[in-house]
């Protein structure tokens, strides 16, 4: 455990009976503090909390392309794989980081294999109906320019299904930012780890929910708008209009 | 050790199918009233804006928000305003269901094809005629797209208030000390059910809403 708590106040505390006004009324956002345990709390959390994202989303949309692969060549497969996804997304996020716990312990894995489960059932879909958005028309004309499957596949359908496939990984991001947070109520690492911390103490410790809360959701808004630029960078006809 | 949880857990449910359904009813309960309510919300004030075409810039901003913000933040904070209690949690549910509702309810509007509102027009339709007899029905499937979202939302948040003391199945989930891992498992797959009835039902409105729409398709 990290840092100075309010309600640990005591003689040893330096500066004591001089404590902030804001700490001491249990202010919303109490910049002394913030700025006292950026270095100690919310810093290292936010870092841990970027890690989790990119390796859950890295993870998951190997998988999921893999997946959509499978599902847009042997189209009978498709509605199970959708079903199985369906019902791993209904299943609730704490339940899923329960479960786990016996088997893979307290580590990162127990919290990124329920986040990469969470990707697929967004990241399939998005891929598989961006492959199907290809219109007849576009195939008709690549199979008269004499391009083979694969080079249809690599040089028409694929940049062609990109919006679609960038939607998702946004979406995709966003939440697993979100849902990450939650993972902190068993294991104590990432943005959720200051949350549970503050939600923990006899009197909420607003400071410390907001600040970390607030990364949250800059972390989120700031992967959502960088996606968006790569998603412009990756699709260079859609700007000429 | 995997394939044993299974079995304990479906042994959990008939031996506890009492808990297990009362739990499932206040989660229901907990879950529907905050998707009423946020329809209530939402609709009106969407359908306004749709037809208005105003308020792009909000309802993009909504909706992005609206998915940053961690649930368990979300909650954390009304909780450290106003204390623990039915009421609150509900607040904190409705305005997570809130932001698909509105986007989606804007945008079913918005994207109504403005020839065939200017055809409404022409015919001499009234403004409110032509938002409840053209742009609502024609943006109905969009709208209830919206309602799935938000429910499976709403659920998924509604267990995450268990852990800060909010009623329902996600009391058992967070209370593995008490129930045990095939509680908690038994209490997930419930929640799932929920889920994923609730997918289906507004899936099967949709679908007869796009028909309905579109018959000869």
């Amino acid at each position: 455990m990290t840092g100075f708590r309010v309600a640990g106040g005591g003689p040893v505390i330096p500066n004591f009976g001089h404590v902030n006004a804001c700490l001491k009324h249990n202010g919303w956002f109490c910049t002394a503090w913030v700025h006292e345990h950026w270095g100690d709390t919310l810093q290292p959390a936010l870092i841990q909390h970027i890690k989790l994202t990119v390796i859950a989303v890295g993870i998951g949309f190997v998988i999921a392309f893999l997946l959509a692969l499978v599902g847009f060549r042997w189209r009978f497969l498709h509605a199970p794989i959708g079903a199985l996804s369906d019902f791993l997304y209904a299943l609730p996020s704490i339940a899923l980081f329960e479960l786990l716990l016996p088997v893979t312990g307290i580590t990162t894995t127990t919290i990124l294999i329920p986040l990469i489960a969470y990707t697929l059932f967004v990241l399939y879909r998005n891929i598989v109906a961006g492959l199907d958005g290809v219109s007849a028309e576009v195939l008709e004309s690549a199979r008269g320019m004499g391009l083979t499957r694969r080079q249809t596949f690599f040089k028409v359908e694929l940049p062609l299904a990109v919006p679609a496939i960038m939607g998702g990984l946004r979406v995709v991001t966003v939440s697993t930012i979100s849902i990450a947070t939650v993972a902190a109520f068993l294991i104590h690492y990432g943005l959720g780890a200051p949350i549970f911390d503050a939600l923990g103490q006899p009197d909420i410790f607003r400071t410390e929910l907001v600040a970390a809360s607030a990364l949250a959701v800059l972390l989120a808004l700031a992967a959502d708008g960088l996606l968006a630029v790569l998603q412009r960078a990756l699709t260079p006809w859609n700007r000429v209009r | 050790m995997l394939a044993s949880l299974f079995i304990d857990a479906f042994r959990f449910i008939p031996d506890n199918a009492h808990l297990l359904l009362q739990k499932t009813l206040e989660l229901a309960e907990l879950s529907f009233t905050a998707l009423g309510i946020a329809i209530v919300i939402a609709l009106p004030l969407g359908l306004w804006l749709g037809h208005k075409h105003r308020g792009l810039f909000a309802a993009l901003g909504v909706s992005s928000f609206g998915r940053a913000l961690p649930s368990i933040a979300l909650i954390g904070f009304f909780i450290a305003w106003l204390g623990v209690g039915f009421w609150n949690i509900e607040i904190a549910l409705v305005v997570i269901g809130l932001p698909p509702l509105l986007t989606n309810t804007y945008f079913a509007v918005e994207g109504v094809d403005p020839d065939v509102v200017e055809a409404a027009r022409g015919m001499g339709l009234t403004e409110s005629q032509i938002l409840r007899k053209v742009e609502l029905p024609l943006g109905l499937p969009l709208i209830i797209a919206g309602a799935r979202i938000a429910a499976v939302f709403v659920i998924a948040t509604s267990t995450v208030a268990g852990i800060v003391g909010g009623s329902g199945l996600g009391e058992i989930i967070a209370d593995q000390a008490t129930y045990g891992l095939a509680g908690v498992f038994a209490a997930a797959l419930c929640v799932s059910a929920v889920a994923l009835l609730a997918t289906w039902l507004l899936g099967f409105a949709e679908r007869a809403a796009y028909r309905r729409m579109a018959p000869s398709a």
